[in-house]
């Protein structure tokens, strides 16, 4: 069930009519029947996966609190006969014990996302090997369709254990609550990444009909599909010409419209979504987190990766950056590299090497193909190169007072925008080398002139197509640009009842009558619906 | 005390640590400055600051920072 389909607004307004009249007790669980229907739809066998998921986090984290409160009863009532070793002792062998049950359910849940998502890749990957050795390499392909959204409500659970082993979450006893939390229908397509702390505070909660509150969800929801159904949709087909068909065709100037038309349908495809998603909790009152902060108005690279899918960011910031690069092992090896190779070396250690695994495993995450790992090696070659200019920039902006003039942060937004949209042409092209060649053409080929002759009309994207992708940007822009001092939806909120109907109802003609779909289009799956 | 602000200022020689209480909050320290001073940190004070205790609370000023160290300097 898309979420552009009309299959699912009509599963989206049945639900909510439900959900506003059933005993407010029953809204969560009623949520979770929804979610389970849902994801049937989506695959039949969608749900067994989701419950395996489910059912060993729900388990193994109820131990793992468990050991927590054995300890604390042993601790409380020996508290005068033990030493401070034998406490100490006592602490350690408890904490072992629950790390063993952690590691084995993540280890277990993190094996079901690599057989079911990187299998076939692993495959490929050996018989190419094998071939390239002289041997047959015919290892058959896994026959198994990747379940919605796995990465998702793999991570998102996984984060909830790893919570509930260092305390900062307790376990819920509660099976089905924390099977809704696992499966919460608008976030299992594309995210957001939710933290149980964060989202149990308004999940489980019970909701009295709000207008408003259904109101600024459901102008959310129709503010994402703008994005999806009039923006990206619509400049898909310029970059399926240059990408896909003929590339040798489309080389120079044509590498650049297709970075920028990607950008742009990246951009609006996944920001529209996780409208709709966040748009389609707050109608039920439930309030799930940001996952973008204006991105394409970030100064750096770094800046940038903090705005953009946030909470993919934070998880692996919190989950994979932090345990690496404090752990032991590395901070012995940080002191081995001091002594051996220099303080400047040494110190660089941590931040390098857990750098490079959250990078990598950014890569993979995106998908399961090699342009997609040297996507994220990119970004990490990128900030990694840019960390160590710092110093150089610090020079510069000591000598030059350019830093917070307008022209200068202009610059350097661009220069964010380019470096970005050049990373992603691995993510365009999806193979390595014909990303590198096309991106050589960009020096090679010296073809400017399509972007005024007339040529971009031949990529199957007519002038009305463009007028409407830059109206579309403009308003992408201009509502940008507002939200920098609050909610748009509340400063509309606030004017008088012609000026909100002129809007939204000119909002709801523009996806109506300009939405990409009809003859010769086809509402496609979200981008990020894959992961 | 001295010595962590010493390590502070190397990294940051702008920020006046010893009255900043929203390094955090504020984002004036990020992801690879944590990594940087919990390697200093490890290196001077001898004492693991685990993956665990990186939270806002403990590293948004200087002195929750040195709170935390002897606290872990005590456990050991």
């Amino acid at each position: 069930m898309l979420l552009t389909s009309y299959e699912f607004l009509g599963f989206l307004a049945v639900l909510l009519v439900l959900y506003y009249l059933v005993p407010r007790g029953f809204q969560w669980k009623l949520l979770l029947a929804a979610s389970y229907l849902f994801y049937f739809v989506a695959g039949p066998l969608f749900p067994l996966y989701i419950l395996v998921t489910t059912a060993t986090t729900y388990l193994v984290s109820c131990r793992i609190e468990g050991i927590g409160r054995r300890q604390s009863v042993y601790l409380k009532e020996n508290k005068g006969s033990l030493s401070k070793e034998e406490k100490k002792a006592y602490k350690q062998k408890n904490k072992t014990a629950q790390w063993r049950w952690m590691l084995a359910c993540l280890l277990f849940n993190l094996g079901i996302l690599a057989v079911v998502k990187y299998g076939n890749f692993a495959i490929s990957n050996i018989n190419g090997l094998v071939q390239a050795l002289g041997g047959r390499g015919e290892f058959g392909l896994l026959g198994i369709i990747v379940p919605m959204g796995i990465s998702f409500y793999t991570f998102q659970s996984m984060g909830y254990l790893i919570d509930v082993y260092r305390g900062v979450v307790p376990a819920e006893r509660n099976f089905f609550r924390l099977a809704l939390f696992v499966s919460f229908f608008p976030q299992l397509i594309q995210g957001p990444i939710s933290r149980f702390g964060d989202l149990s505070q308004t999940l489980f909660s019970e909701h009295p009909f709000e207008g408003k509150t259904l109101c600024l969800g459901l102008q959310r929801v129709l503010w994402g599909y703008f994005k999806k159904l009039v923006v990206a949709d619509r400049v898909v087909t310029g970059i399926t010409t240059i990408t896909r068909g003929g590339i040798s065709e489309y080389e120079g100037a044509y590498v650049f419209v297709g970075m920028m038309f990607y950008a742009l349908q990246l951009y609006a495809d996944f920001t529209g979504g996780i409208d709709i998603t966040i748009g389609v909790a707050q109608a039920m009152g439930i309030r799930v987190a940001e996952n973008f902060n204006r991105p394409f108005f970030s100064k750096s690279i770094k800046e940038y990766w903090n705005r953009w899918h946030m909470t993919m960011g934070s998880w692996f910031t919190d989950y994979i950056f932090y345990p690496i690069s404090v752990c032991k092992p590395m901070l012995k090896f940080s002191k081995f590299a001091r002594a051996h190779f220099g303080e400047a070396v040494g110190k660089r250690m941590p931040v390098y090497l857990s750098s490079f695994a959250v990078w990598s495993a950014t890569g993979i995450w995106h998908g399961a193909s090699w342009n997609f790992i040297v996507w994220g090696l990119a970004n990490w070659v990128v900030i990694m190169i840019s960390q160590e200019l710092e110093p150089l920039y610090a020079r510069f902006h000591g000598r030059f007072s350019v830093q917070g003039k307008w022209g200068f942060k202009l610059f350097q937004v661009l220069r964010t925008i380019l470096l970005m949209s050049s990373l992603r042409i691995f993510d365009c092209y999806r193979d390595v080398g014909t990303a590198f060649r096309m991106f050589g053409t960009l020096f090679t080929r010296w073809n400017w002139q399509i972007l005024w002759d007339g040529s971009l009309l031949e990529l199957g994207l007519s002038g009305l197509d463009y007028g409407i992708l830059a109206a579309g940007l403009l308003m992408m822009v201009l509502v940008s640009l507002v939200q920098r001092t609050g909610s748009v939806r509340e400063k509309i909120a606030a004017r008088p009842y012609p000026v909100r109907f002129l809007l939204w109802y000119g909002l709801f003609l523009l996806v109506l009558l300009m939405g990409a779909y009809g003859v010769g289009y086809d509402a496609s799956q979200f981008i990020y619906n894959q992961f | 005390m001295e010595e962590l602000l010493e390590i502070l200022n190397d990294l940051h020689p702008d920020v006046d640590f010893e009255t900043c209480d929203s390094l955090i909050d504020d984002k004036i320290l990020d992801s690879f400055d944590i990594v940087t001073i919990i390697a200093e940190v490890n290196d001077r004070f001898d004492v693991t600051i685990s993956a665990e205790k990186i939270t806002p609370e403990n590293f948004n000023s200087a002195e929750a920072l040195y709170a935390l160290i002897q606290e872990l300097e005590d456990e050991d």
